[in-house]
């Protein structure tokens, strides 16, 4: 597997460590209480098709990329860096 | 048996080899199984169930029967391919699976019991008692039932791996191969042409056709020539693609030095492929008839008694027959009349087919019956005009050819049934750009071969944004491939279709009656199709016996699935370099050969080597050494490299607000060249680590992580700074091996530092949680007033060259004052003495109130993990909480692990109070101490718990405490005098 980092090129999956659901770049206020902060830690959604998620390029540029990919077909579509995109 | 002149290698060098200690001559060039052939060497080994005698089946790596031991001792090597061993001079092959000798086989029992034996006999036979399976059954099933033995020992021999980018892999190298990598070569692609024989050209080396008006060997090795002279192509041969994988990654095997004796190379390399596009040229595997005892020595395929006479000049026979529903396995009749040797004739199972030649043809033909004990004698035919036996000692039979689809399956993809061909073709799109040309993809004749090839790869490199070069089809053979569908035969007698596991069409039927009706199910029901070989030459057979056997047409009866690898992969490989020292990157402090020249044990912590203890002479358990390095830091000073904590440099305009957010207390107050314990949450409310970070400058910090810590933080600040806040000023940069760092503890750790120092420090200039820069023989360093201890201590910090010089130095001046250097096991004694906690307490699963830091978690700001910590469910007085233990009666052991419960209740689960993590013999105190968790532990100082360590078998009556046994004001650590 392959991913597409944004700074390096099409690198080997084992350059990146997985993070998991690019939910985590939404975090909520410390304030909006617990069903927010349910969804922002724990609730996820287990997708069968397209998903965005997050890996960290560690051993390469130290990126943290969002990386859109499909979990039944494998096909990586596209990735971007986080820093800028977020909230 | 040999004949004169034939062969691609017919004129090699005489090469000596054995076989079961019998010395045999077979020629360069040779397989080990065309070798043995040339020897009339039929019986090459016994089967796996039922230890019936078996031979050579085919001629490649599909061979489920012709399975040899290479090596002796750490070089053994089981279960090699006789027909793809190469012969080199000295060969030394043992079979397998027979005891005491390949013709007295005393297991070959095993067959007489057949009809107990049956699929599925393990979970009816042997389902009762239990114990029974354990200890009877299975060792004797296990004895009985096997391919070759591993040696045991440790392999001593090198392997290899490495990585390969290219714009198109192509797969194979027989004539579509070939035209598809000439054509995209040509195109100005990069090529890698990879294929598992040790020569290319595929089935032209094993055919008479011609192509192009040349011999087919010929016209293979010119296009060999032209595409080795190009820049652009990289040829692989002896490399099988085992796998495909996402984003156009193979995984390959190439073996490097098989084909010789030992020599310094690796024996094998692991290619991990990365291909914009692929063409799978993999060609075709030969599929043999269900007829009753088909497996005989001397039964073989009719594609691979054509290879083993037009490439190795072998006849396997001196009077052959040949079984087939196909036109293919006349040409086999055709060259062997050609070469001499004799045709006693071809049952053809068709009515309408004439023979091609000079040979006797029996229409409507079947095979009923097979004779000859430990190889074929003669065969019982029935045919349109009766029925008669046949003298023949090699029956070559043809039940058709299935394209090699197994990479296209490698991403679920299914293939699809062709009614033309009786066979499975790849379902177009299975593999993300790859492309299927050739006897693949269902294109039988030589030409189609040539002509598919060209065509694959000139659209490939249309894709690639290339043009191709205009290229005219080499002329060759067209003829059609005519088949009629013939699966089993009936008659007296097993009809083997996986021969490695020893299933025959009973087995498929019987899994059918007992209603292993999916394909799944009748493949882990008759382990048909799992051995080494995954039912390469007999799958479809068993799916045709399944469909049949159900009532279903193949198509609705479905595929099993192939996966990687293709062929069989040594574990050496695929973890090449990862022996020994290579199993992991190993980190070295600047200490390191000063602390092994002090004959420290060394512990691992994480990549790092830490020093356990160091004895001294006459000491000689680790207690005796650990209680004296404790005592000398107690009572003079004592030295120990602290360069693994993860040291992170933070610089900018925001540094401060960054370390507030990332830690629950607070960094922007803390004033320049002072030093803050500091405690990080990740997000959910946990502690994620802990460490002191010390302030240089308005905007200039230097972090310090646990050791085990250090990646994750690095991690996890560069997600803070990149994903939540990039709002913030701030850079960092991992520094931990740039400086090499000293802790300098005990009561003379001042004077001690005094003797290195170019400036004097004192109390006054140098209070507790002071830092700063100093100087050490003139090169600028850092000093840290903090302890791990308690006691009055410093850790000082070279950048890494000075480190080595910098730690003798310190240790040669400890000494000197009565101190000396210490390891891992007291700085755990220290601290636990102290409270001082770790990740042993810092697991994953406690909060900053568990461990008594709730106060910590500053609400005056947003920090990372500040919303989640404030769960009711994270600060409830009946979550565990951080306490000290000590025995009620002194002499008594703690242990971690322990459990905890109250007095007289039953040590079981319901009753878990909570847990101890860490333990040590203080001797300071003179007695155990311990760290734990305790329900409510914070409330409960002065009471007694039951520890029970029922792994161990201790049960210690212990008082609850607070964590900090040992001077618990701090005073030590904070003194103050200049004296
Ligand atoms: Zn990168």
């Amino acid at each position: 597997m392959r991913l597409p980092c944004p700074l390096c090129g099409d690198r080997d999956r084992r350059e990146f460590y997985y993070q998991g659901h690019a939910v985590a770049l939404d975090r909520p206020a410390r304030d909006a209480g617990d069903g927010a902060w349910d969804d922002y830690l724990h609730n996820r959604d287990n997708i069968a098709g397209e998903v965005r998620d997050l890996w960290h390029h560690e051993a390469g540029c130290g990126a943290w990329i969002e990386v859109t990919r499909n979990t039944v077909t494998h096909v990586v579509s596209g990735a971007r860096l986080v820093r800028g995109t977020a909230k | 048996m040999r004949i004169a002149g034939k062969g691609l290698n017919a004129g090699g060098a005489p090469v000596s080899f054995s076989f079961d200690g019998t010395i045999y001559e077979g020629r360069e060039g040779d397989t080990l199984a065309a070798a043995l052939l040339a020897n009339d060497v039929r019986l090459v080994g016994r089967s796996f169930k039922y230890h019936r005698p078996r031979g050579i089946l085919t001629a490649g790596s599909e061979e489920p029967n012709a399975l040899v031991t290479l090596g002796t001792h750490a070089a053994q090597d089981p279960n090699i391919r006789a027909t793809t061993q190469e012969l080199y001079d000295g060969l030394a092959a043992r079979s397998q699976n027979a005891w005491p000798s390949l013709k007295r086989d005393a297991m070959a029992v095993n067959d007489l019991m057949s009809p107990f034996l049956s699929a599925g006999f393990y979970y009816k036979t042997f389902m009762w008692p239990k114990s029974f399976w354990e200890k009877v059954y299975e060792p004797i099933i296990r004895r009985a039932a096997g391919l070759g033995a591993i040696s045991g020992v440790t392999n001593e021999d090198t392997y290899e791996k490495a990585f390969a980018h290219c714009d198109v892999l192509v797969i194979g190298a027989g004539p579509a191969g070939l035209m598809a990598a000439l054509v995209a070569a040509q195109a100005g692609a990069d090529v890698i042409l990879a294929d598992e024989d040790s020569r290319m050209g595929g089935r032209l080396l094993a055919e008479t056709y011609s192509v192009d008006g040349r011999e087919g060997a010929d016209w293979a090795a010119d296009i060999v020539a032209r595409l080795m002279a190009m820049d652009n192509v990289r040829l692989m041969t002896r490399t099988t693609i085992t796998g495909a994988y996402d984003q156009g990654t193979f995984g390959a095997l190439e073996r490097v030095t098989h084909h010789t004796a030992a020599t310094q190379a690796p024996r094998e390399c692991f290619w991990r492929i990365v291909a914009k596009r692929s063409i799978l040229c993999a060609g075709a595997l030969e599929r043999p008839i269900a007829f009753p005892n088909n497996d005989r020595p001397g039964i073989m395929t009719a594609g691979a008694v054509r290879a083993y006479l037009n490439r190795w000049g072998v006849a396997p026979g001196k009077s052959v027959t040949i079984f087939a529903n196909n036109d293919d396995a006349h040409r086999t009749a055709v060259d062997l009349v050609e070469a001499g040797v004799k045709v006693a004739g071809v049952i053809d199972s068709r009515a309408d087919v004439q023979a091609l030649g000079d040979y006797p043809i029996f229409t409507n033909g079947k095979v009923v019956g097979t004779k000859g004990r430990l190889g074929l004698e003669s065969i019982t035919v029935q045919h349109s005009g009766g029925t008669r036996d046949i003298r023949t000692d090699c029956l070559a039979m043809s039940g058709g050819w299935n394209p090699t689809v197994h990479l296209t399956c490698h991403m679920n993809g299914r293939p699809t049934w062709n009614d033309d061909i009786l066979s499975f073709v790849p379902t177009d799109g299975a593999i993300p750009d790859m492309t299927v040309a050739g006897a693949a993809r269902g294109v039988f004749s030589t030409h189609g071969c040539l002509e598919d090839g060209i065509a694959a790869a000139r659209a490939v490199v249309d894709t690639l944004g290339l043009d191709a070069v205009a290229v005219d089809t080499p002329s060759a053979d067209d003829s059609a491939y005519r088949i009629e569908p013939l699966w089993q035969v009936e008659g007296k007698g097993r009809k083997w279709l996986d021969f490695q596991n020893d299933v025959h069409v009973k087995d498929i039927k019987l899994a059918a009656q007992e209603n292993f009706r999916s394909v799944e199910h009748m493949k882990r029901y008759t382990t048909q199709g799992m051995a080494t070989d995954q039912g390469k030459n007999s799958n479809v057979a068993a799916l045709a016996v399944l469909a049949d056997a159900t009532g279903r047409g193949i198509p609705e009866t479905g595929t099993t699935t192939f996966r990687p690898p293709y062929a069989p992969v040594s574990i050496a490989a695929m973890g090449a370099g990862a022996q020994g020292h290579g199993f992991a990157p190993e980190r070295h402090m600047t200490s390191h050969q000063a602390t092994l020249d002090r004959g420290a044990p060394m512990i691992e912590a994480g990549l790092w080597y830490r020093p356990s203890y160091f004895p001294k002479q006459g000491e000689t358990t680790w207690l005796e050494s650990c209680n004296r390095e404790v005592g000398m830091v107690r009572n003079t000073v004592g030295i120990c490299d602290v360069s693994t904590l993860g040291k992170i440099d933070i610089q900018g305009p925001d540094a401060a607000a960054f370390l507030d957010f990332v830690y629950c207390n607070t960094f922007s107050t803390l004033k320049e060249y002072r030093v803050r314990y500091g405690l990080m949450l990740r997000e959910d409310g946990h502690v994620m680590d802990d460490g002191t970070t010390a302030r240089l400058g308005a905007n200039h910090y230097v972090m310090t992580t646990t050791t085990a810590a250090a990646g994750q933080v690095m991690k996890h600040l560069d997600w803070v700074s990149q994903a939540l806040r990039p709002d913030l000023d701030v850079r960092f940069a991992s520094v931990t091996e740039q400086w090499a760092q000293f802790a300098v503890a005990g009561p003379k750790s001042r004077d001690l530092l005094n003797t290195v120092l170019d400036a004097d420090i004192d109390g006054e200039s140098w209070p507790f949680m002071a830092c700063g820069d100093v100087s050490i023989g003139g090169i600028v360093g850092r000093l840290f007033r903090i302890s791990f201890s308690g006691e009055h201590a410093y850790e000082v910090s070279v950048p890494a060259r000075f480190g080595a010089s910098l730690f003798r130095q310190l240790c040669a001046q400890a000494e000197a004052m009565g101190g000396g250097v210490y390891g891992m096991e007291a700085l755990n004694v220290l601290r636990i003495e102290k409270g001082f906690i770790t990740h042993s307490e810092i697991h994953g699963r406690v909060s900053a109130f568990d461990i008594g830091f709730g106060r910590m978690v500053s609400q005056k700001k947003d920090c990372i993990g500040n919303a989640a910590s404030q769960r009711p469910g994270l600060l409830e007085a009946e979550r565990e909480q951080l306490v000290g233990f000590k025995p009620v009666d002194k002499a008594e052991k703690l242990t971690a692990g322990a459990h905890l419960f109250v007095e007289g209740a039953d040590a079981v689960r319901l009753n878990d109070q909570g847990y101890v993590t860490s333990v040590c013999h203080s001797p300071t105190l003179g007695h155990d101490l311990a760290l734990g968790f305790l329900r409510d532990g914070a409330n409960r100082h002065g009471e007694t718990v039951m520890m029970v360590d029922h792994l161990r078998g201790v049960k210690t009556l212990c008082e609850v405490c607070h964590p900090v046994f040992f001077d618990p004001d701090n005073t030590r650590a904070k003194e103050t005098s200049n004296g």
